[in-house]
């Protein structure tokens, strides 16, 4: 067990710096030069070569990686040159470690950005998280009980549908009816849980909803799936012959087997979610880890775009680790 | 009145329909048998022949199925096919118990053996987990698994065949049932273990005096085990009697096949078992007559076309031995005669 998990944290340590070797390789492979952004009609190439400079696209990218790697144990500064130093030292900007650098396009912290998008992203997961599971299993469940019956079409036939639509059509509908035509709800916006849990909820219920009704269909039909398979098990009908009342039967000997499989998708679908939901966040307009990284991406700002996509990486792949440690410990089967 | 007092168990014209696209399969058709307090009736016949769905509709496991379950099975006097499903809970694996075959997969995979032996005592006894889980050990002991205050914290995946199949036989005598239903217990198991399993169970038997029902294809066992036999064929009861009266006075071909085609210690090198030709008939649609005729080696000492048109019933033989077959009594006698002959000579 303890030698799984050192070989795990060392193998997610190697494959992070792997991510952050390829994001740097392909940002500088793509063919958009970052400096030539920071300046508009009327630039000379002296311009774009001090801003080069300044912005320090101007290294080698090996040695552009290893500032970065770096400042993750110790501090930098931007722009880190002397001279500018020496001459202006208010436009020094000081990064304490860990630094995961500065954006010149948003004149911000990269970390200041992820701490304030992060627990946007982590709003809008954990809530849609607890519905879609909520939703999903009790729905399978119902419909497994009620194998055959026309309850049962209606509520795979609706999760089938809600499967098929994409999200930004689900976010704009709801937002569209429910929020704009009826006043059901206010358009989403982020006021943080600490502040005012209720507007913290209200500000979120139409994320959350979208997100939900995307995942929850899947796991409608694992659900039922999973349930009607462990219900012809020979040991349901043990504990049948044993004498346990069939809500037991169902709850402590079917759902017990067969929602540990769902135990592995929840953790890597909220790992996912976690990692940033662009489709939802910029339907509703939300700045959250997938928003900011979209945004990063289309004004080529290198180091948002590694924070946000090493901090997507690591979510998901620390997820996948503790769901395989949940999961050893809810299979007894299982050994590490 | 006194007569029904006397029978611990009583199934009377016992039948078990299942409705499928094909149509309906009878897999139990008129079947009839009565049980005292401590004795043991073996169930054999071939796969499909309604053995395991009959000792399911005892503890009406078919409920809630589309099965449909019809006739009469009075457990102490008490009918059990409407009895409400809240009173048949409190039978279920208390004063009726049942080891399932395949150990493996009729034990749940998430839960130690000792969480499930206690839950079954926790059902019907109001003790604590702690209280409950005691008495798991203390069962498992009394099956002999050896560190029992160890293995009650283990899980099925971790013991082997025969440990399993212990575990199981601890989990339905937690209760001291009156009437325990044993599904082939022993078919996974090696020949040591399963001698080891059957002698558990004559053990239990005489200390609990429960009434025994052992369902399987093994004759060995049931003349190991069992006072009396119900052979089953196609859904009824063929033949039925005392062991020693089946065994040694068989009364129709059927289980003369059965018989016949047990292997034996001492029949010579290389010589192949006798098998009854062809396969068991459709539940669907059975043949008509004999649902044994289009099996049947001896239809040709019954005169005229009885067995194709007409169902033989089940007709007493000798004082507690009743068979299903045209043949005469006097064509019976001829062939076990040449039958015993056969054996005799293999033996030598």
């Amino acid at each position: 067990m303890f030698q799984y998990v050192v070989k795990r944290v060392l193998s997610i340590i190697g494959m992070l710096i792997l991510i952050s070797v390829s994001v740097f390789a392909l940002f500088f492979a793509v063919p958009a030069d970052p400096a030539r952004l920071t300046c508009g009609k009327n630039c000379t190439p002296a311009i774009i070569e001090a801003n080069r400079h300044a912005l320090g696209y101007d290294k080698p990218i090996v040695v552009q990686y290893f500032d970065f790697m770096k400042g993750l144990v110790s501090e930098r500064d931007f722009p880190d040159d002397p001279v500018i130093a020496k001459n202006s030292p208010q436009s020094i900007t000081h990064c304490p470690a860990p630094c995961l650098g500065y954006s010149a396009t948003q004149g911000q912290l990269v970390s200041t950005m992820i701490k304030q998008a992060f627990p946007i992203t982590a709003s809008i997961a954990v809530g849609a998280f607890v519905l879609w599971l909520v939703g999903g299993i009790g729905i399978g469940v119902l419909s497994a009980l009620k194998r055959g019956s026309i309850l049962e079409r209606g509520l795979v036939g609706a999760s089938l549908v809600a499967y098929s639509l994409p999200t930004f059509f689900i976010g704009l509908l709801l937002l569209d009816i429910v929020s704009i035509k009826y006043g059901l709800a206010p358009p989403a916006g982020y006021t943080p849980f600490v502040d005012d849990p209720v507007a913290w909820a209200k500000g979120m219920i139409l994320p959350w909803i979208t997100l939900a009704m995307v995942f929850a269909a899947l796991y409608v039909r694992l659900t039922r799936a999973n349930m009607l398979e462990t219900l012809s098990e020979d040991y349901i009908r043990t504990a049948r012959a044993k004498g346990v009342p069939e809500w037991a039967v169902i709850v402590r000997h079917a759902m017990r087997a067969a929602l540990t499989p769902i135990v592995t998708i929840a953790g890597l679908d909220l790992g996912g979610v976690l990692a940033g939901a662009a489709i939802t966040e910029t339907v509703f307009n939300l700045n959250g880890i997938g928003k900011t990284g979209v945004y990063a991406i289309q004004q080529l700002d290198l180091p948002v775009i590694v924070a946000v996509v090493l901090l997507s990486a690591f979510v998901i792949v620390l997820f996948n680790f503790l769901v395989d440690l949940l999961y050893a410990f809810l299979d007894p089967r299982v050994t590490l | 009145m006194s007569e029904q007092a006397r029978h611990l168990l009583e199934v009377d014209d016992l039948e078990v329909h299942f409705p499928t696209a094909d149509g309906l399969v009878r897999a139990v058709d008129g079947l009839t048998f009565s049980l005292e307090p401590g004795r043991t009736l073996g169930i054999v016949g071939e796969s499909g022949s309604g053995k395991s769905v009959t000792s399911q509709a005892i503890l009406g496991l078919h409920r809630g199925t589309p099965a449909k379950v019809s006739g009469r099975i009075r457990f102490d006097g008490v009918e059990l096919l409407d009895l409400p499903i809240k009173d048949l809970r409190r039978l279920r694996g208390n004063d009726i118990s049942m080891i399932f075959q395949d150990p493996l997969s009729a034990l749940h995979p998430y839960y130690s053996v000792g969480k499930q032996i206690a839950e079954a005592y926790r059902v019907h006894h109001s003790v604590s987990r702690r209280q409950a889980l005691a008495r798991a050990e203390e069962m498992l002991e009394l099956v002999g698994i050896p560190n029992a205050g160890r293995r009650v914290h283990e899980y099925p995946h971790q013991f082997s065949g025969g440990m399993r199949q212990r575990a199981m036989i601890a989990m339905a005598l937690v209760n001291d049932p009156r009437l325990l239903i044993a599904d082939e217990p022993t078919t996974a198991l090696d020949v040591t273990v399963q001698a080891q399993i059957l002698e558990l169970m004559k053990k239990l038997q005489r200390e609990f005096g429960s009434a025994i029902i052992i369902i399987t294809h093994d004759l060995g066992v049931v003349a190991d085990i069992a006072d009396d036999v119900l052979v089953m064929y196609a859904g009824h009861a063929v033949e039925q009697g005392a062991v020693n009266e089946v065994f040694y006075q068989p009364d129709m071909p059927y289980t003369w096949g059965l018989l016949s085609s047990m292997p034996r210690i001492g029949s010579p090198r290389g010589q192949r078992l006798a098998t009854i030709a062809g396969s068991p008939p459709s539940l669907i649609r059975p043949p008509s007559g004999c649902r044994f005729h289009p099996r049947c080696a001896y239809r040709g000492l019954v005169e005229g076309d009885a067995c194709v048109t007409t169902p033989p019933r089940l007709v007493a033989g000798g004082a507690d031995h009743r068979a299903r077959c045209h043949l005469e009594p006097g064509a019976r006698e001829r062939v076990r005669l040449q039958l015993s002959t056969i054996d005799s000579v293999g033996e030598r």
